[in-house]
């Protein structure tokens, strides 16, 4: 993939956040002593949060791609309540927050504003949850998309509503246990359903750019944000950022379970242009989906299922054909092995 | 701007929520003890010298290692490497080739003629130092550095002692052992060659010293008693390698075998397939897992077209029909417990020479008058701070209880060093508590990205056999930066700001290039992210004292 | 400039006079002609620098006019029945945070039974959002309210809605006078917003406020609006000083100086009552009337002071609150304290029935005598509703009431039981 810049020989850092051993120019933006902290400490996040992390992650990133200059609409949802209880503000950055479903429509009228002052060098971020973008807020992403609004819009997808206390949303996981599907009876947990992926849908909507990020590989996030900020137009990421609380994972986990998402193969790291696909991330340590499933509570009921006394063979087998099928589908594989004889 | 009330807010106000009142467990920067630097016996800060070397700043990695290895260049040689062996990144693919990035610095240094300088007052004590082999030379170095004057006797024609006498030159080029010689001399220590001392109490009195440190190594080959008709055809192996050294020709024949299963036996072989010997034999009476000799060396002499004959002891010699000599060989079994066992099944075999690589004893002789000595089983006794049992008189070396290799040597002539300084100063040398170890269980190794280690380039096989030039060739400055990097700074922070990245609430602090970083209390939750994303181990969660 | 022209597109063009910035367009009866004007006017570039954006849902155009007027443009959207209800949230949230929007509201009534014509269910329904209502009764104070409008938007940092009559005005061909943009320019300045979003400048807009500040909140909401009570009437007066008209304020009244009995109405009607109230007059009726133009904020002490002579008063309503009645006679009652003041409450011209002067004339006859129930739905059809009534009394599954309702009408012709 045209993707992040690739960190050649320096063995130790080449994955991770900083790398002493590197021309300033080339560093992270996170690594960064001066780095801006969109997201400033104090905020009310759980912890190990991964959307606070995510958040901070994708605003500094676009921040330094506009070069200040930036504006940004948020969506109701955890991200929202955890950074702006009155009295105090996390957010250092223009910010503005509406309702739960308008995030886009807020942002397409900040652009327009924008526009219309002449003030192009401001770009425009909008930022909310999987509730607020792939369910109520979706009429109006799919709106900016169509219209092609010079807005980014920044899904940071933690896979339920957590703020209301873990309910299950369309970006819910089958089989996974929220409050709105129990992990009872024959078919305990979410169900097997046809899915929803938006980061599909922004493609076929034919806009500008499209990205998928985990908050497991920072370098691949600021490379997305920053490409995404050259475009003019409607720009889509769809960011994993694990719940602690609402996945039943340790606080000290979050980025290990996204990356295990990522080596698995259920969530899939992508990049496409005008709708077509252009780059991917292979996977580098693939894993069966059964490690991954296995670290988070949530899905808990697969391995020690009452009605069949063990594990649920079946719907592990299910999880694993829908990570088999991303890794056909996206080619997270094809080229694995001449990445190794590059490293 | 006059903000509405309530709804709109000043950015960045929440500093005011310190959320660390959250926390139940807060993270703590560690240094861990690398698995590298634990097994070093020379006490090096590998860790150290590696992160630096990474930068590309070699030189401050020589000066890392010169703080406690006066010799890198021959010990990126000679040494065994221990430090590999122990390495970490062996798990993920192959361990980092720690000597071999020595061995570069220390060339490095030679070529740039790096040097060190002594930068305390004189103490105005004197201590005398008997052998110059690696222990006595570190030892020197150290004291020297310490500001004292030091005084090394030695009974041979030139420093190094073993690293002379004893590694063929095609492990250790003469020139490198000369140029980290000369480098400590220039420190002021005085080097007495040919100047054995024979009576150590004398020696002491006349020359006025304030502490001695012996380090005679042990010289005298042990025999085994074979019945022979020819004697002469029966060598032992340090006369063999001391002889090649100083320019003799051992007359050791076309058929040579060689009796012992140490390193030293493989020099002899090696050096005996140099010397136009076609067969070298090593006749040993275990196995080859069982062999002391380093598995490498024992490789190197097998492509070289070493033989061997396991299992196998030497009972007697007597002369052939055309005057060569027939070597009568037992052979052996292992019992349970893993020693040799005889069969009395017997076989002969026709050679030119045999040599016996036995292992060594100590000449104590010179300690005849010395009082309050304990000798037990050949050996000097020491103190945990090296000191014999007779006050001011320290030892190390081949000479004491411990390994008996370079690098062990060279941690003695330290550790003596800093205690006798000590002992000078009326005060007690105090080594820094050791840090836990760090070991891959510490590690988070998804940070580090596959890295084959770089292979040394070897020197063509047909060549090796007929020369004694280096066999192991050196890295070059990209390999030994690439190699360099491999590491995985087990156990110590390497500044990859993972800790400062993944903290969700921004309370890491960084605090700027070396200087690594800090929490912040009042806004860590005690996640844990940092910990668990540390790639090498260096956070540990202490629980919260609520 | 005096033109005869449909309402809406008077309207757009007195939107458009006022430079608005962004405009979100989304169509629904009967206001798309007036987002279809400054379409045009967009689109010819008599209107430039605007965005003129088309949405996808009333619940975008009112979220886009949110961002764009929280960055400072001066912002724009119109809407009518199902539509407001679809923005109710964003609505609200436009008060909340003080945002200076304008919308007009082509009022017309709320499904089920669907019925795209006029009465105030839709504004109604959006009376406690926070927002300033006001209502006009022609054409000319449809222009013209509009462009007070913005001023008084501005002023407070708080959005106002302008109710427009759907069909009688948005669709009516009347003369209007079209102000110049000379002075349109010079009556209303740019927009200087209170607050807005900006990089070099940044704040969180839109924080979450708990009990401990949030009645606080509510109550500078309406501290404002109480404020405007003061503006509107001066704006009105400087708007008429500009140009020469009467239009808008708080409330009107029509020879009420003796009357006993006042009639008060939103909107259009108030045509029609004045109509009815000169007829009357002519017979020596000492009747007159009270247009109410500033629903909220409600002109509690204006109409006290206009009403409180008045032997009764009769509130025509467009809107009925379920349940109880009137929504503007309950609010009067607030108004007028004096127990002695007999107040009448007639539900009239719902889902677009005509509201005629023999039906007012009848009305208005029978409160003065006292024949008239407190609260009277005017016209209304009692052999249907009775036998509709009678039937569900009768039939547990009497079937959809509004195709009844036809059937009875005649409606419904087809032989389906």
């Amino acid at each position: 993939m045209s993707g992040p810049q690739r960190v050649k020989f320096y063995q130790t850092g080449t994955f991770t956040v900083g790398n002493r051993l590197l021309d300033i120019s080339v560093r992270s933006i996170q690594s960064d002593a001066d780095r801006h902290n969109s997201l400033n400490s104090g905020h009310r996040a759980c912890q190990g949060c991964g959307e606070a992390l995510g958040a901070r992650y994708a605003l500094d990133a676009a921040m330094h791609a506009a070069r200040g200059q930036l504006v940004v609409a948020n969506a109701t949802g955890c991200l929202e309540v955890f950074s702006t209880p009155y009295p105090e503000s996390s957010w250092r950055v223009a910010w503005l927050h509406s309702l739960f479903a308008n995030a886009s429509s807020v942002a397409t009228g900040m652009a327009a504003a924008m526009k219309v002052k002449g003030r192009t060098d401001v770009r425009v971020v909008a930022q909310g949850g999987d509730g607020g973008t792939v369910d109520i807020g979706f009429g109006c992403l799919s709106g900016m998309f169509e219209r092609n609004d010079d807005v980014l819009y920044i899904c940071y997808d933690n896979e339920a509503y957590m703020n209301t206390g873990v309910q299950r949303s369309s970006a819910t996981p089958p089989a996974a246990r929220t409050a709105t599907t129990p992990a009872v009876g024959p078919e305990p947990g979410n169900v097997f359903g046809q899915g929803k992926n938006v980061p599909l849908i922004a493609m076929a909507h034919g806009i500008p750019y499209v990205a998928t990020a985990s908050v497991a590989d920072l370098r691949d996030l600021e490379y997305k944000v920053a490409r995404a900020m050259e475009f003019r137009g409607a720009r889509y990421m769809h960011v994993h950022v694990p719940c602690p609380l609402g996945w039943g994972t340790p606080t000290s986990d979050t980025i290990k379970v996204a990356r295990m998402a990522v080596e698995c193969g259920l969530f899939p790291i992508v990049e496409a242009e005008y709708g077509e696909i252009i780059g991917r991330r292979e996977l580098r340590q693939r894993i069966p989906v059964d490690d991954y499933l296995r670290t988070q509570s949530r899905f808990a009921h697969l391995f020690s299922s009452r009605h069949l006394g063990g594990r649920d063979e079946a719907r592990i087998a299910q999880m694993q054909a829908i990570a088999d099928r991303n890794i056909a589908r996206f080619g997270l594989m094809s080229a694995r092995t001449a990445e190794k004889v590059n490293a | 701007m006059n903000k509405p009330f309530a709804i709109t807010l000043d950015v960045g106000s929440s500093l005011a929520n310190k959320t660390g009142s959250w926390r139940t467990e807060r993270p703590v920067y560690v240094d861990r003890l690398p698995p590298c630097n634990n097994a070093c016996p020379a006490g090096e800060n590998i860790q150290q010298w590696l992160y630096l070397a990474e930068e590309g700043n070699y030189e401050a990695a020589w000066r890392q290692i010169m703080r406690d290895n006066p010799m890198p260049a021959t010990m990126g040689r000679v040494c065994y490497h221990p430090c590999e062996g122990a390495c970490n990144r062996a798990h993920l693919d192959k361990a980092v080739g720690i000597h071999a990035i020595e061995r570069f610095i220390g060339d490095l240094a030679i070529e740039r003629r790096w040097s060190v300088k002594v930068e305390v007052a004189s103490s105005g004590k004197r201590v005398l130092v008997v052998g110059a082999g690696p222990s006595g030379l570190s030892c020197a170095y150290h004291m020297a550095l310490l500001g004292h004057s030091v005084t090394v006797m030695d009974a041979g024609p030139a420093a190094g002692g073993m690293m002379r006498f004893g590694i063929p030159k095609y492990r250790l080029p003469r020139e490198i052992l000369d140029a980290e010689v000369s480098r400590i001399e220039s420190l002021g220590v005085t080097f007495r060659f040919n100047s054995k001392v024979s009576d150590l109490d004398a020696t002491m009195r006349e020359g006025g010293y304030d502490a001695a440190f012996l380090a005679v190594g042990a010289h005298l080959a042990k025999r085994a008693y074979i019945p022979a008709g020819d004697t002469s055809r029966i060598l032992d192996a340090l006369s063999v390698l001391r002889g090649i050294e100083s320019g003799e020709q051992p007359l050791l024949g076309r058929r040579v075998l060689v009796y012992g299963g140490g390193n030293t036996a493989m020099d002899v072989a090696r050096s005996a397939r140099r010397l136009g010997a076609s067969e070298a034999i090593v006749v040993y009476r275990r196995t080859r897992d069982k062999m002391p000799a380093h598995g490498f060396e024992v490789q190197e002499a097998m492509d070289e077209g070493v033989l061997f004959k396991w299992l196998s002891t030497i009972k007697a010699e007597t002369e052939g029909p055309g005057g060569e000599g027939t070597f009568t060989v037992e052979k052996m079994k292992l019992d349970e417990k893993g020693y040799p066992q005889p069969t009395g099944e017997f076989e002969e075999i026709k050679a030119d020479s045999l040599v016996l690589a036995l292992g060594q004893d100590v000449d104590l002789s010179f300690l005849s008058k010395v009082t309050g000595l304990s000798v037990k089983d050949g050996v000097v006794e020491v103190g945990p701070s090296m000191m014999t049992g007779h006050e001011g008189i320290f030892a190390g070396g081949d000479m004491v209880p411990a390994e008996r290799t370079v690098t062990v040597a060279i941690g003695h002539g330290k550790k003596a060093a800093r205690n006798i300084d000590a002992f000078l100063r009326r005060t007690t040398h105090v080594p820094a508590p050791k840090h836990e170890l760090a070991g891959f269980d510490r590690l988070n190794t998804w940070y580090y990205s596959d890295a084959p280690a770089t292979v040394q380039p070897e020197l063509d096989r047909a060549r090796r056999a007929s020369t004694f030039d280096e066999v192991v060739g050196g890295l070059d400055e990209s390999n030994a930066l690439f190699e360099a990097r491999r590491c995985l700074s087990c156990g110590n922070c390497f500044e990859c700001d993972n800790c400062y990245g993944v903290c969700p609430d921004n309370a890491v602090i960084k605090l700027g290039p070396g200087n690594r970083f800090r929490f912040n209390y009042d806004y860590c939750k005690g996640c844990g992210m940092c910990a668990k994303e540390c790639p090498c181990g260096a956070i540990r969660m202490e629980p919260e004292n609520i | 400039m005096l033109k005869q022209c449909e309402g809406s597109v008077a309207i757009a063009e007195a939107v458009a006079l006022c430079r608005p910035e962004v405009i979100c367009a989304y169509p629904i009866t009967p206001q798309t002609h007036i987002v279809e004007g400054l379409g045009s006017l967009v689109k010819s570039g008599a209107l430039t620098n605007c965005e003129y954006i088309n949405v996808e849902s009333e619940f975008a155009a009112m979220s886009v006019a949110i961002g764009a007027s929280a960055c400072g443009a001066r912002s724009y959207t119109a809407t009518a029945s199902q539509g407001i209800l679809f923005m109710a949230e964003a609505v609200y949230n436009a008060s909340g945070l003080g945002l200076p929007i304008v919308m007009t509201v082509g009022n017309r009534a709320i499904g089920a039974p669907i019925n795209i014509w006029n009465d105030h269910t839709d504004s109604m329904a959006l009376r406690d959002a926070g927002w300033i209502q006001i209502f006009a009764e022609t054409n000319q104070e449809a222009v013209d309210l509009h462009i007070q409008a913005f001023k008084l938007a501005e002023a407070l940092s708080m959005p106002v809605m302008v109710c427009v009559d759907g069909f009688i005005l948005t669709h009516a061909y009347e003369r209007v006078d079209v102000p110049s943009q000379a002075d349109v320019d010079a009556y209303l300045p740019p927009y200087e917003p209170r607050q807005v979003i900006d990089p070099d400048e940044p704040v969180t807009i839109g924080a979450m406020v708990g009990p401990e500040a949030y009645m606080e909140v509510r109550y500078l909401a309406h501290a404002k609006q109480m404020q405007a009570l003061e503006l509107i009437p001066e704006l009105a007066a400087e708007f008429k000083a500009k140009f020469q008209r009467d239009s808008g304020g708080l409330i009107r009244t029509y020879r009420t100086e003796d009357a006993e009995t006042i009639v008060v109405a939103l909107g259009s009607v108030n045509g029609t009552i004045k109509d009815v109230v000169d007829a009357m007059r002519a017979d020596g009726v000492r009747i007159g009337a009270v247009s109410l133009i500033s629903f909220r904020p409600f002109p509690s002490q204006a109409l006290h002071d206009a009403l409180a002579h008045a032997k009764r008063v009769i509130t025509i309503e467009k809107s009925l609150s379920v349940g109880i009645g009137g929504n503007v006679s309950h609010n009067l009652r607030m108004a007028i304290q004096n127990p002695q003041v007999r107040m009448y409450t007639v539900i009239a011209g719902l889902g677009g029935r005509a509201v005629t002067r023999v039906s007012l004339d009848r009305v208005f006859r029978e409160a003065m005598d006292d024949r008239l129930e407190p609260l009277h739905f005017l016209d209304l059809n009692h052999e249907i509703v009775d036998r509709q009534l009678e039937r569900e009394r009768l039939v547990r599954r009497s079937g959809p009431v509004a195709e009844s309702v036809l059937r009875d009408v005649g409606g419904v012709t087809a032989g389906i039981k």
